[in-house]
């Protein structure tokens, strides 16, 4: 077996390729001695965490990054022709034209004030792809291919109003639409549910089928596994492994590339740890490995020294000193029949939410039904997972249980008190509702309020900038109100949630997401809640960080007996750190039950292709694409 | 395969925007009414006998002369009499007769109305060329270039108008004689103060718009457009413009309305009739009816300017067109 793109004469080259931004401060090395070359009909995934060098790689490939940024390498060739030496009127003709780029989240990478198809049209116009008369036919017909259904609506229609998947088409349509030889898609699935991304990599692959060349970036390995024959894994601007999608699944030699595919939950043991628990290595030298400060295998020569290529079988090599011969047993699939976790003690009823309804007024005058006869229990200590796309109630559900939104019909009781909703006669004589029936008022629901928390995908949100951490944390503390006794209290919260007493006078954006989305966990911790309502907590996170945090809510529910209402659009999330499942679509709850039997047993058809979409390196390249995912050919 | 939006799709550009025509009418035609209202309710509440008032300070007259202007003027019948009569005559174009100058008020601000709006429109349109064109140009670009931008609009907008017209005055109208010291018979009497209306306004407009740019070109969607091909210019002019627009809209409206009132001193300067020199004279000689007029001339006019600048954005943001859903 030969390494992909190393034939005769591969579409693009790149050899040592460097990038250097120059910002106010230092220079900063973003991309390091980078080389892969790529074939006509061919797919290289670029894997990484963000920040890792993998978008400014592809960015470089069209010329677009930035005046504060240099870029050389020794051999920058594209279909014969130097892209290093291009001026900007030259780079003009080649992109859109020959490369194209497709972003993530079309919702911002689609002009939000121009139709639909004034973006897909502006492509051909730039290029003169076709006469001004044809260009409308023409963009219909590319709308079509994408498999858009009523291109002619379509079209008309501005991205706003279009679903994530029609517009991540759109996006790739109008990145298509002069017919380039290379599609750059730079994490082209990555805000979209997960029927939805199978859809979208179907489309990718067919148009690889048709020839393209495709350089698929994403932080997600599951992700592009199906899709990619070459991956190539970045850290801190290097490939640090490189090689045949199918070796460096199934024996990755780099211990990142291991770490990486050991983070994501839906290749994991349920309750496992997922994190590499390798942390205070100290720091490499500048002309380390840069990966030795997570790294356990680390010694003095990794930091001292840049690893030398190690060569580990055609077309694969691993930037490593220690690359790791066998390969450990690492579950690759979704293991059904669990070890791992013995179940979680169940205390008495904590929530109770019976039959809750909420619609909502639509822009068109009917009614949108968010959530209807929604009826589910959560136990003191217990994991509720909470799963559904985008649009299917879940958030809407959560906000009633928070009590931060009224339904229209059903109750939710907290601890057997009434919290929200209408409270009916029998058992409504204590708690929040005090002796007064029908609605529950907020006056008597804040005495409870410390008992439910929250937490959400983006706490940067629902942080005040201004705010130190110690204050963040502070002003949900219960106990001592001022001084040492409270300083102490929050000092304990950070080290619960893992993170050091020197981050107290530190501000949210000085902070790393993940370290964010601690600070958020342990101010919800800080008034001892018996629940913690946790909406998309790891969505916006990288899948290593997305670990961690997972590790820490699995720990902390362990450990401190807090019940988790958890809410998640990905299965191998939820999977992971519930014990019972609900699953939503349009509002309804069609399927519930414990986490092992929905997930080996699904009985209803959503959950069924739910299941089946889920991407993941154990499953064949065909295969993955979910029932649904009727692309027109 | 039809997704859960496409079932409450979106209403339609163009239904959208008649929509909001017809409700921004009817909330102007509302804020119509009630400035109206309150003009004639402040009427009500002047202090002092209102006939004493038409007659000046130092005239004295006999009752029966008092009563012959009461029965005149109408101030003998009920509040609500008048009232209906106030708002009938509103409807009409008649907003009374001036006590001082015995002229139908809607004559006498139709005589004076004109050289304002000229000079307030000319003002606003050299302001947003300045401004566009010093934005547009300079937005993300050399620190330097930037800089000297910024640096000429913060003067611009800081030197107070009255000084810099007497400045220009003395340059190109009493040294070089390039146009004409005062009046408003001919175009070029209309250069100078709209120049000096304009530059401040420009000022801000330009940082306004600049920073909205800026903005704009900070968005995913100018690397997808640059990557289909698009120069930096043309990605400035067809993608990160009218982003920017928006908040220059809103901002040129709303000045726009304070110009209108605020050419008082320009036109002082200049020595140009204007609704301000009409303003003024009203207000000194407590002419009621004249300054109700003005009243009711302004609120009409921040009314339209508004109302144009609302659906101005309704065509250029289709996002405002519909109303999502609060989930």
């Amino acid at each position: 077996m030969t390494m992909p793109g190393a034939a005769d004469h591969p579409l693009l080259v790149v050899d040592g390729l460097d990038v250097t931004f120059h910002p106010g401060s230092g220079p900063v090395r973003a991309v390091r001695d980078v080389s892969f070359t790529l074939g006509r009909g061919e797919c290289l995934a670029l894997v990484g965490e963000s920040g890792s060098g993998k978008s400014v790689t592809a960015r470089t490939l069209v010329g677009l990054i930035g005046a504060r940024a240099a870029a050389t390498a020794r051999r920058l060739v594209f279909d014969g022709r130097d892209l290093s030496t291009l001026t900007e009127p030259q780079w003009q003709a080649v992109r859109g034209r020959r490369i194209g780029l497709v972003l993530q989240d079309a919702l911002v990478s689609l002009d939000p004030l121009r139709t639909v198809g004034a973006e897909v049209a502006e492509t051909l116009r730039t290029h003169r792809v076709v006469d001004r008369a044809e260009v409308r036919g023409r963009v219909l017909s590319l709308l079509t291919d994408v498999g858009i259904p009523d291109p002619r609506q379509r079209a008309r229609q501005y991205p706003h109003q279009l679903s994530g998947g029609l517009r991540q088409r759109a996006l790739i349509a109008s990145a298509i639409a002069a017919g380039p030889a290379l599609l750059l898609a730079d994490e082209p699935t990555t805000a979209l549910d997960v029927t939805v991304q199978a859809q979208v990599l179907d489309l990718l692959r067919r148009l690889k089928h048709s020839g393209m060349a495709l350089l698929l970036i994403s932080h997600d390995l599951a992700v592009v596994a199906g899709l990619a024959d070459t991956i190539a894994v970045m850290h801190s601007g290097l490939i640090v492994e490189q090689g045949p999608t199918d070796r460096v699944l199934s024996s990755p030699r780099h211990p990142y590339t291991r770490a990486l595919l050991a983070a994501a939950p839906a290749m994991h043991a349920k309750g496992a740890r997922l994190s590499d628990a390798a942390s205070g290595q100290p720091a490499a030298g500048p002309d380390g490995c840069p990966y030795a400060l997570r790294c356990r295998l680390a010694d003095q020569r990794c930091r001292d020294e840049l690893p030398a290529p190690a060569d580990a079988g055609p077309g694969h090599g691993a930037l490593c000193w220690y690359p790791m011969a066998a390969p450990e047993e690492t579950p690759h699939r979704l293991s059904v029949v669990e070890t791992a976790r013995p179940p979680a003690p169940r205390g008495g009823l904590l929530i109770e939410a019976e039959s809750i309804s909420k619609r909502f007024r639509s822009p068109d005058q009917t009614w949108h039904h968010a959530a209807r006869d929604v009826s589910f229990q959560l136990r003191a200590g217990e994991a509720l997972g909470l799963v559904g796309e985008s649009g299917s109630g879940k958030t809407t559900v959560a906000r009633i249980v928070l009590g931060l939104l009224e339904p229209d019909e059903g109750t939710v009781r907290l601890a057997g008190a009434p919290w929200n909703g209408t409270a009916n006669g029998a058992g409504a004589s204590a708690g929040a509702a005090g002796q007064s029936g029908g609605r529950i008022r907020e006056r008597d629901r804040r005495a409870y309020r410390r008992r439910i928390q929250a937490i959400y995908q983006d706490p940067m949100g629902s942080f005040d900038p201004r705010y130190t951490v110690e204050r963040i944390i502070g002003e949900a503390v219960a106990g001592p109100r001022r001084g040492r006794d409270r300083r102490v209290k929050i000092i304990e919260l950070l080290d619960q949630v893992g993170l050091a007493a020197n981050m107290l006078q530190r501000r949210p954006r000085e902070l790393s997401g993940g370290q964010r989305q601690r600070v958020a966990i342990a101010r919800a911790l800080a008034p001892s809640p018996d629940v913690i309502v946790c909406d998309e907590p790891v969505s916006a996170l990288d899948v290593s960080i997305q670990a961690q945090i997972l590790d820490l809510l699995t720990a902390l529910q362990r450990g401190l007996g807090v019940a988790l209402l958890f809410i998640s659009h990905d299965l191998g999330v939820i999977h992971h750190v519930s014990d019972r499942l609900l699953v939503m679509k349009d509002g309804r709850v069609v399927e519930t039950g414990d986490v092992r039997q929905v997930f080996s047993q699904p009985v209803h058809t959503y959950t069924q292709e739910l299941l089946a979409a889920i991407p993941r390196p154990g499953k064949a390249g065909e295969a993955e694409v979910g029932q649904h995912a009727t692309v027109p050919p | 395969m039809r997704s859960p939006l496409a079932t409450r799709r979106a209403l339609f550009s163009r239904r959208g925007i008649i929509q909001g025509a017809a409700e921004r009418l009817l909330a102007g035609t509302a804020v119509m009414l009630g400035a109206a209202t309150l003009a004639f309710a402040a009427l009500q509440l002047v202090p002092g006998d209102t006939v004493a008032v038409l007659l000046g300070p130092t005239t004295t007259a006999s009752p029966e002369i008092r009563q012959q202007i009461r029965t005149e003027f109408g101030f003998d019948q009920p509040v609500p009499v008048r009232y209906a009569r106030y708002v009938g005559n509103l409807l009409h174009g008649d907003l009374g007769s001036s006590y001082q100058l015995q002229q139908p008020v809607s004559k006498l601000i139709n005589d004076q109305i004109w050289p304002t709006v000229q000079l307030t429109v000319a003002a606003v349109a050299v302001a947003v060329v300045i401004a566009v064109v010093s934005a547009v140009v300079t937005a993300g670009r050399r620190p330097a270039l930037r800089a000297t931008a910024t640096a000429w609009e913060l003067v611009a907008l800081s030197t107070p108008p009255h000084w810099l017209g007497i400045m220009l005055l003395t340059v190109f109208s009493f040294q070089l004689r390039i146009f004409p010291v005062a009046g408003a018979q001919s175009l070029s009497s209309l250069v100078l103060p709209a120049v000096t209306l304009a530059l401040s306004v420009a000022g801000v407009l330009g940082q306004v718009l600049r920073e909205g740019l800026e903005a704009a070109l900070e968005q995913p969607f100018v690397v997808t457009a640059r990557s289909r091909g698009l120069s930096q210019s043309a990605v400035r002019l067809r993608h990160a413009f009218r982003h920017a627009a928006t908040p220059l809209l809103t901002l040129a409206g709303w000045l726009t309305g304070t110009l209108l009132g605020g050419t008082v001193v320009i036109e002082t300067v200049f020595s140009r009739p204007g609704i301000g020199s009409l303003t003024m004279q009203a207000v000194t000689s407590r002419d009621l009816p004249v300054v109700l007029g003005v009243v009711l001339l302004s609120a009409f006019a921040v009314v339209l300017i508004f109302t144009v600048v609302d659906l101005l954005h309704l065509v250029i943001d289709p996002r405002l067109r519909t109303t999502e859903a609060a989930l």
